[in-house]
């Protein structure tokens, strides 16, 4: 015990997360995502707080054009459409968020349990998992659209059910991390010290696959950005009042030719924060990976 | 081998069974069929119950179930709400459908492939740099953007600068159509190109992705730095020891992501008004039409099972290094 000790004041511990963050803060392409990411929810959030009527004073400046007074333009009755896009990535974003830490919980716990004690429990499970990989998860959505379309709260309730169904993907990740870590000997080594299932878990378990649970929930983020909208552009997922650039994209379709700016803008607003998203997935894949670790850059 | 096949078989069959009950559960307590007969006061209340009867909702949910069940045991899919057979419905939204996403498929592994491995001998250079910001384009866009697109801003205004209609936005055919085959290949000619289109923008990019890492991988083994020493002519290197072993592991990513190609196809359908199954079944579901959403999913789930086998399959044959037991 004092040995440890002793070890531990001279050589200062760095985790893998340590590390990987400090490559993932020198990536470019990684941080000019998050920066634009950020600004994007910066002025939507002030938009919303200074106007908060935007989206929903009617005016009588029917299909203006972009300009000073209506940044993105106006729709074909007279909404202002920069609050309206902004109001809606606003809304995209808090579904992407409450789906994607649903996942990461989920999906963690689940192939943590899985891969960890095997058996009877991992096979049910897993037999779950290859349910929701025969059904594609837009089917069960377009099936239960009738349930949150007439819900007070729709855009919470779409949340909760994407949420509750796209653990899938990152509990198998976990459950194939698990099942190499398990056979390692810290692992054995940590069970002969006499250690709980929980301790090794949590201690030495999860901080090892680490790497695999952040990049995958990233990229939940854009599956539950893309999935919503989706959802939304075929009339299926968030209805008015709430608003979300899915269903402007499908509002403004049909002025596409006329006022493009009607779909421009929305489509735009969309592909950009994903595109955001991914470049910061694609920064923590490299920032974990192992194979970078001593490669200077 | 064939004791690996049939445990498969056997297994996939229970998950279909559990989903078909999934399903039918959600159905039934996503809402009432018959909400606007009900919501609309002139009806009489006889119309209401014979309605039930006839449809089965005075009925418990496990003898509904059953019904269902038994008819399809003996090949019946049942009835939809207007008392039309589903199963015909089906065969032909389901020829409307794969002309599209049969083709869309194998242009797009062609092209993924292809992309791949130009991507990976390129590497770091422009073209893989290109290539790559293309694929995080398109994998970053959404598919219905990308059908929007291409009708609104491409096939519009071509067809409006040569007066002529060479790119049809809408529909899987022309309405007035007859004729021989060959007479009617231009026309299908015309309605194909967008979609088939749309469809391969919406899965190329993860395949590309996958494509060339995977030559990337292959390019560092042993057995390719020994054939390069002995002075084989890097094509031939390219195509005997590389290509060989790096499209091995896609043919897996390319079955999983059958599911995604047919769930791009209801959107794809919907930005180009065709009339295919996934238009059919987001009508049935809309309407909580049992019948026909059941339809749906088992057609769906079936391709989707027997695409994961033939891949499990395909890779066992591949890859001698792989046994099943």
């Amino acid at each position: 015990m004092k040995l440890f000790k002793k070890n531990r004041s001279v050589a200062k511990i760095e985790t893998q997360w340590t590390v990987a963050m400090r490559r993932f803060r020198k990536d470019k392409m990684a941080m000019t995502g998050i920066a634009i990411f950020l600004t994007i929810f910066a002025i939507a959030l002030i938009q919303t707080s200074l106007n908060p009527n935007g989206w929903s004073t009617l005016t009588s400046d029917y299909n203006q054009a972009p300009s000073w007074h209506h940044l993105f333009g106006t729709t074909n009755v007279g909404l202002d459409l920069f609050s309206g896009c902004l109001k809606g990535a606003l809304q995209d974003l808090i579904v992407a968020l409450i789906v994607s830490s649903m996942a990461m919980v989920f999906g963690t716990a689940i192939g943590a349990i899985s891969g960890y004690f095997g058996g009877l429990l991992d096979a049910v499970l897993m037999r779950i998992v290859d349910l929701l990989l025969v059904v594609p998860l837009l089917t069960i959505l377009i099936v239960m659209s009738n349930i949150f379309q007439n819900a007070s709260n729709s855009p919470l309730l779409i949340a909760v059910l994407i949420g509750a169904l796209s653990w899938t993907y990152i509990a198998r990740l976990v459950r194939a991390e698990f099942l190499a870590l398990r056979e390692r000997a810290f692992v054995e080594a940590s069970i002969a010290l006499g250690a709980s299932s929980w301790r090794v878990i949590t201690r030495h378990l999860i901080p090892n696959a680490i790497g695999t649970i952040m990049v995958n929930t990233t990229l939940t983020v854009s599956g539950a950005i893309l999935l919503e909208s989706t959802l939304s552009y075929l009339g299926l997922g968030i209805v008015p009042p709430a608003v979300s650039l899915g269903m402007l994209v499908q509002e403004g379709q049909g002025a596409a030719t006329t006022s493009p700016w009607q779909f421009l803008f929305p489509a735009g607003l969309l592909l950009l924060i994903v595109l955001c998203v991914f470049a910061i997935g694609d920064g923590m894949q490299a920032a974990f990976d192992p194979r970078n670790a001593r490669r200077k850059k | 081998m064939l004791k690996y096949i049939l445990r498969r078989l056997i297994s996939s069959l229970i998950v279909l069974w559990v989903a078909t009950v999934g399903v039918f559960v959600m159905v039934a307590y996503s809402g009432d069929p018959l909400f606007a007969l009900k919501m609309n006061p002139t009806t009489p209340k006889a119309t209401i119950l014979i309605r039930e009867h006839q449809l089965f909702l005075d009925r418990s949910l496990p003898w509904r179930y059953w019904h269902w069940f038994s008819g399809l045991l003996q090949g019946n899919l049942g009835t939809d709400m207007s008392h039309v057979p589903v199963a015909p419905q089906l065969f032909q939204h389901m020829t409307v459908t794969l002309r599209m996403v049969l083709l869309a498929f194998i242009l797009a592994v062609v092209i993924a492939v292809s992309l791949g491995v130009l991507a990976a001998l390129r590497r770091g250079g422009i073209i893989d740099r290109s290539i790559t910001f293309t694929t995080f384009f398109f994998l970053a866009t959404p598919v219905f953007v990308v059908g929007l697109f291409l009708k609104f801003y491409v096939a519009i205004p071509i067809d409006k600068h040569f007066h002529h209609e060479y790119l049809s936005t809408s529909g899987a055919t022309s309405p007035t159509i007859s004729g021989p085959f060959l007479s009617r290949l231009p026309d299908y000619f015309a309605h194909m190109t967008l979609p088939t289109i749309t469809l391969i923008l919406a899965v190329f990019s993860s395949w590309t992705i996958y494509q060339r890492s995977s030559i990337l991988e292959t390019m560092n083994l042993d057995h390719v730095m020994l054939a390069r020493s002995k002075g084989i002519s890097p094509r031939r290197v390219l195509i005997r020891h590389i290509l060989r072993n790096a499209l091995i592991p896609i043919t897996t990513v390319l079955a999983l992501d059958f599911a995604g190609l047919l769930g791009g196809a209801v959107i794809t359908e919907t930005v180009y008004s065709w009339n295919g199954l996934g238009r059919w079944f987001l009508a049935g579901a809309n309407q909580q039409d049992m019948n026909i959403t059941l339809a749906y999913l088992l057609f769906t789930a079936i391709l989707v099972i027997l695409f994961n086998l033939l891949a499990d399959i395909a890779y066992g044959l591949l890859d001698p290094r792989i046994r099943y037991r």
